[in-house]
């Protein structure tokens, strides 16, 4: 050390080292709370949400809230106003391969022993929409002896043991306090480990982003007491959202009144999407 | 951020996003490297800790050769990447229910292990081109010695100590980092033709007759360059571990394929379909009676016979580069074939492989060949050549 220096400098340099200590012994702590898992891993999702000052809802209580989903597959008409809906609003890719919901038609036809199954990004129902920006479903049974007919709207399941996030090696796709399967996009690495994890094909590569997209149930306006864009929507109510710790909500009721299924419950992930009016082939 | 979106053209019903390969031939090159990594161990362990003194011309470039394919296995899971950039959120904020948060720790570990293991095999030699160089290069050897220049008969047996305990750890090591991945995809239950407990093993095993074969290739294209002649002894001990390894590789994979058939769970009659139909050639013919049960016949044959002389030499490398190319199939099948057949159960989709752009076919003959190019480095360095001629290691 030269002799020059001042008292004031080794003073500074005292409170620097101080504080780099301080904040090296926080840091340690911090790391060895997570270990231990006194502290959650991703503590600004976990703290109570209107304390949460990256929340977009100050008055948002998650802990007050288990949103569920319902689909009524008895009123799906295939119109796929909720595909569009859902695109728009949440900015989904333009294009026929990559959705945050879709609807699949399920055709049984006299004498066929397979069920006919397509959906809007199907290239036929592509030419009749003539566009990858808007959809519908070409009228491509209108000359076929057609037993029986239906329409199932398909979304993220928001599973309860969601095996996206058990595979995502970041912890970016994590599951909030209010049941909600979500991608902190400025977290992701953009593996697709959970793509190929999810079993239900919810998920894709938003290629402008470069990380993972699916399905939030609109968190955005769920939290401000809207309804996601796709139930909005929906002409004839196949589409039902709500709080299942409110026993009135519409979801409540609709798991309450109806006998309901979930997609391919062999898989252990305990859905949280209940279908009513489904049949067999449907997975 | 360059196109990577490929739709895929299918047949019956497939979920509207399956119809994006969101893994490409990458993520197969990625388990095809790891594997020759793990396998090229094997065989340095073969000797340096199971005493198989016939393996001794190949053992030090083993290594190497492990060395130089680890370095090169990170790089198609960046390429592949969409955010390359975060790659490090994985090992700083690792999501510990995850089989992939893990890899980049047993990487790096392993990576370690073969870095200090390497230092000890060729102390000696940097000891003594330190000494004998003054050139640039000399000043290299200086800093790779780290001060230590006693090579005294008593410290070169406390190196062969150190060598015998890493070699001990690394065999764990490798296999584990490549069972590893092997479990990264029998753990996706998702997928039915990845979703098996044998996964792991399977891929561990075939990941042993690849570096094995390997080495058996490398070796015999040195003996050629160097213009000495092969060990046949050497080679015949190849051979032997190939054959043994392939009978393991062949039963577990055939029992993979007879005990999901023998389940026939639901989606059974589409994969039936599409083995017998767009895998055939893949899967049966290349990766199977091609890769592997040809070699296997054909050293089955050589051992009988007590071949020898050229004809060893021109059969164990013809094999060996069979055996190499099977594995690169089965890879092939797992990663691509696994995403042909749909996440329905009721329809299949065909991938498409481009040959430019970041994840095609040029890109991945590059990163599968690349290791060789830093191991014609590493030799050059360190000659890990054990005849009398060069440089004699432990």
């Amino acid at each position: 050390m030269k002799k020059e220096d001042s008292a004031p400098t080794l003073v500074a340099r005292r409170a620097f080292l101080a504080k780099l200590g301080g904040a090296a012994t926080c840091a340690g702590a911090a790391v060895g709370a997570a270990t231990l898992g006194i502290l959650p891993t991703a503590s600004a999702k976990t703290e109570p949400a209107a304390d949460g000052a990256s929340f977009p809802t100050k008055d948002y209580d998650w802990t007050k809230h288990q949103w569920a989903f319902g689909v009524d597959a008895t009123k799906c008409i295939g119109c796929l106003r909720c595909v569009e809906a859902c695109k728009t609003e949440n900015s989904v890719p333009q294009n026929a391969h990559q959705f945050r919901t879709w609807v699949e038609r399920y055709v049984h036809i006299e004498d066929e022993k397979e069920t006919r199954i397509d959906s809007q990004q199907d290239p036929v129902n592509i030419e009749a929409s003539g566009s990858e920006k808007t959809f519908r479903f070409a009228n491509r049974y209108k000359d076929a002896k057609v037993d029986k007919a239906f329409f199932v709207p398909k979304l993220c399941n928001h599973c309860t043991h969601p095996s996206c996030v058990q595979v995502c090696p970041t912890g970016a796709t994590f599951k909030t306090e209010d049941g909600v399967v979500l991608v902190d996009e400025t977290y992701c690495i953009g593996c697709r480990y959970c793509v190929q994890a999810c079993p239900y094909g919810a998920r894709f590569l938003n290629e402008e982003k470069g990380v993972a997209d699916k399905c939030t149930w609109c968190y955005h306006r769920i939290t401000k007491g809207l309804q996601p864009a796709c139930v909005e929507v929906c002409p004839v109510g196949a589409r039902v959202f709500g709080n299942l710790k409110d026993k009135q909500s519409p979801v409540s009721l609709f798991i309450r009144n109806n006998r309901v299924q979930v997609l391919k419950p062999d898989m252990g992930n305990a859905p949280n999407v209940f279908y009513v009016g489904i049949d067999k082939e449907v997975n | 951020m360059e196109s990577i979106i490929h739709f895929a053209p299918y047949t019956g019903w497939v979920y509207p996003n399956e119809t994006v390969f969101e893994w490409s031939i990458l993520i197969a090159v990625y388990p095809y490297i790891t594997g020759l990594v793990a396998g090229a161990f094997t065989v340095s362990s073969l000797y340096q800790v199971f005493g198989f003194e016939r393996l001794k011309p190949v053992a030090h470039m083993a290594l190497l050769t492990s060395l130089s394919f680890m370095i090169f296995v990170p790089t198609p899971l960046l390429l592949h990447l969409g955010h390359p950039e975060r790659a490090f959120n994985a090992t700083i904020t690792p999501h510990l229910t995850s089989a992939m948060a893990m890899f980049g720790f047993f990487a790096s570990f392993y990576v370690a292990l073969l870095l200090v293991e390497g230092w000890f095999a060729n102390r000696p030699y940097i000891v003594e081109q330190a000494q004998k160089r003054t050139d640039l290069l000399g000043k290299f050897y200086r800093l790779l010695t780290l001060g230590s220049y006693d090579v005294s008969e008593r410290s070169l047996r406390y190196d062969k100590k150190w060598i015998f305990a890493l070699a001990v750890i690394g065999i764990p090591g490798a296999h584990g980092l490549h069972g590893y991945v092997g479990f990264m995809y029998g753990s996706v239950k998702a997928r039915e033709w990845w979703s098996s407990d044998l996964m792991a093993v399977i891929f561990l095993f075939s990941a042993i007759i690849s570096g094995v074969s390997l080495l058996a290739v490398l070796y015999v294209a040195t003996c050629k360059m160097r213009k000495i002649p092969v060990d046949l002894a050497c080679l015949k001990g190849l051979a032997y571990t190939i054959w043994a390894f392939i009978m393991v590789a062949l039963l577990l994979e055939g029992l993979e394929f007879a005990n999901m058939v023998y389940k026939n769970r639901e989606g059974m009659d589409m994969i039936m379909q599409y083995v017998t139909g767009p895998l055939l050639i893949p899967y049966f013919v290349l990766q199977f009676a091609v890769g592997a049960i040809t070699p296997f016949l054909w050293l089955s044959y050589m051992i009988w016979r007590g071949t020898t002389g050229k004809a060893l030499i021109v059969g164990v490398t013809v094999c060996a580069c069979l055996v190499l190319f099977s594995v690169f199939m089965m890879r092939w099948n797992v990663v691509i074939g696994g995403q042909e057949i749909s996440k329905t159960g009721k329809g299949l989709l065909s991938y498409h492989l481009p040959f430019w752009g970041k994840e095609g076919a040029l890109m991945a003959i590059f990163l599968t060949t690349a290791p060789l190019g830093l191991l014609y480095v590493l030799t050059r360095l360190f000659p890990p050549w054990a005849d009398a001629a060069t440089h004699a290691p432990s």
